[in-house]
């Protein structure tokens, strides 16, 4: 913990260009917002078992389809489960498997990357490749690999990775295209350092921001797409209590019990706009035209 | 120019090839024989033989491909596993639906995000801009699958003003059919107009700040002509791009939106094929998108060179 937060403690301290950036990026009410709204969601999801009052996966049939009431403050569902419950606990799949996915699409994006913005061999065959992955509209593609690999909670993670790796390789290309012709890459190669310290040290340190931008932006379309395909009987398993699973069993019950689905997606569009409202903020904090006018 | 054509048709032709390449590994990622897969766990060991024999699952990868390459240059997209017809008869016989509702959605999606975005710049910090970008911001937020589910609990099931679902027989007249399309196409267009509003006002503030919008000023021109004769017409050209790109968007969004209103289009297909794992049928429709997401593409680029006269290739 200490080595995560003393760097973090110094840039906040110092009167660097990232303590700049990031207080500027706090001060942004918008962005301000949008963190507290998913760090509350996301404290919710790790203390799931201590904050909600039923077990979300109790059947209590006697109990079922009952409206909002103090006894269970969203309802309850066809089976009688608590929907407060099961949407906090939604909260730790819905956002684990986005986070997952985050974490995935950045890593191989920015391999690939990297790769292409630096070696200019690789370059053109990596790009034609991305382009030809994102003429797939998102949701076809994810379902498209879904259906081939089988639906389970580690497929949808591999085939929402795989969706969104194009859209950071892109982004780091073009980022490492700039960075490459910079004198300090120059200065860095011209003192022996080894292509891959410059790759990853040097070059990585000076894309990170558009890589964050991006990677919180996923982070929602990840949210999104979960729940689409949970939706559509191809996401995770339909036992698991993800926000998508719930809207889809609640299909049948819509015209009596909307609170069904009107609470998991309440929790989809929150957290997928606080992400926004982040991803945002962040993008026009590094848009250089944009900067000069805040 | 013509060299900048040929040069745009050849880069397209290999992404095809690639798009085509992918198409073809991710369909055979699946564990164990493609074809014990595709015929479910009742199969016997003879019908999975045939099936194999059928499809020329059982010769090396390498010949798998070219054969299945040639076909497609033949217009020869297989045939369905589960439909027992061709993947382009199944596919243009789900078209319809499909074609209107994307239609519908893009021009509601216009409708919304090209004037909004103008009056978001125009008034630029202001409440007015403030709410629009809000909207615009929960519009790329709301899935759309849920955003159906409740217009149609209000519109179609509460207040009886547009049908639950469904599209009417083929037999019924046109315009009954594209009445049930309504509801849909609001949702998929409102969901997808923020790309819009937002690329029209950002566009427009860049026009807005040109030189020769501070001349049109400052020879006393109103601001209504300013912005509505001067500013527009450029601001509109780069949106031509983002048009192209709610396309792709609004295809993925069909596909959700057409399973929640039951309506038999090519997304109805897709999502069916999948459940039923019907890989041809998954190909096909996989490849008619992405080939018909890279012609607009092109098409849009075209179209810059015909309509923006600083842009020259």
């Amino acid at each position: 913990m200490a080595t995560l937060a003393a760097p973090l403690d110094h840039a906040l301290s110092s009167r660097g260009p990232t303590a700049t950036l990031l207080r500027k990026l706090f001060g942004r009410k918008i962005v301000l917002v949008g963190v507290a709204v998913i760090a509350v969601m996301a404290l919710a999801a790790v203390a799931a078992p201590w904050i909600t009052p039923y077990d979300p996966i109790a059947l209590k049939v006697l109990d079922r389809l009952q409206s909002p009431r103090a006894a269970h403050w969203f309802g309850t569902d066809e089976l009688g489960r608590d929907v407060f419950s099961r949407v906090v606990f939604g909260a730790r799949y819905s956002l684990m498997i986005s986070a997952l996915v985050v974490v995935i699409s950045v890593a191989a994006g920015v391999l690939l990357g990297l790769a292409a913005g630096f070696f200019r061999r690789l370059d053109a065959p990596l790009m034609r490749v991305v382009d030809a992955m994102m003429s797939f509209p998102d949701i076809l593609l994810a379902i498209a690999l879904v259906a081939v690999l089988g639906a389970s909670m580690t497929n949808v993670v591999i085939a929402l990775a795989i969706v969104y790796t194009p859209r950071v390789a892109r982004v780091v290309r073009a980022s490492a295209l700039v960075v490459r012709e910079l004198l300090f890459i120059e200065a860095a190669r011209a003192l022996g350092i080894s292509t891959w310290r410059i790759l990853f040290i040097h070059v990585l340190q000076n894309i990170t921001s558009p890589i964050l931008v991006q990677a919180t932006f996923i982070f929602a379309y990840a949210i999104l797409a979960e729940a689409g395909l949970s939706f559509l009987g191809v996401g995770v398993p339909p036992a698991l209590p993800t926000w998508g699973t719930m809207i889809a069993s609640s299909q049948q019950y819509a015209d009596h019990a909307i609170w069904l689905a009107l609470f998991p997606g309440i929790a989809i569009v929150l957290s997928a706009l606080s992400l926004q409202m982040v991803g945002d903020g962040f993008r026009d904090l590094l848009d250089p035209k944009l900067r000069k006018a805040l | 120019m013509i060299r900048y054509l040929a040069s745009r048709l050849a880069g397209m032709v290999i992404v095809m090839l690639i798009v085509a390449t992918l198409v073809f590994i991710i369909t055979r990622l699946a564990p164990g024989d493609p074809a014990a897969v595709m015929l479910g766990e009742q199969a016997t060991a003879g019908d999975v033989a045939k099936l194999r024999g059928t499809y020329g699952l059982d010769r090396p990868l390498p010949v798998q491909f070219a054969y299945w390459l040639s076909e497609l240059a033949h217009g020869n997209l297989g045939q369905s596993i589960f439909l027992q017809r061709p993947v382009t008869q199944a596919l243009a016989e789900r078209a319809e639906p499909t074609f209107f509702l994307t239609v519908f959605a893009l021009g509601i999606a216009m409708l919304i995000g090209i004037p909004c975005g103008i009056v978001a710049a125009v008034w630029r910090g202001k409440a007015v801009d403030q709410v629009f970008s809000a909207f615009a911001m929960l519009g790329a937020s709301i899935p759309s699958f849920w955003f159906g589910l409740v217009l149609m609990e209000i519109f179609a099931v509460g207040l009886g003003w547009f049908p639950v679902a469904g599209y009417g027989d083929p037999g019924v007249p046109l315009s009954d059919r594209l009445y049930h399309l309504i509801l849909p196409a609001i949702v998929l267009g409102v969901v997808n107009s923020a790309l819009i509003l937002r690329f029209t006002r950002a566009s427009m503030l860049d026009v807005l700040g040109e030189d020769h919008i501070r001349t049109a000023r400052a020879k006393g021109m109103s601001e209504a002509r300013v912005v509505l004769h001067h500013a527009l017409r450029n601001a509109l050209i780069p949106v031509i791009t983002v048009i192209g790109l709610t396309f792709a968007l609004l295809i993925g969004g069909a596909i959700v939106t057409e399973t929640v209103f039951g309506l038999p289009g090519v997304g109805n297909l897709v999502v069916s094929a999948v459940l039923r794992r019907d890989y041809p049928v998954i190909q096909g429709a996989l490849l008619v998108i992405a080939g018909l997401y890279v012609l607009i593409n092109l098409a849009i680029d075209l179209l810059y060179l015909v309509i923006d006269p600083r842009v020259k290739y």
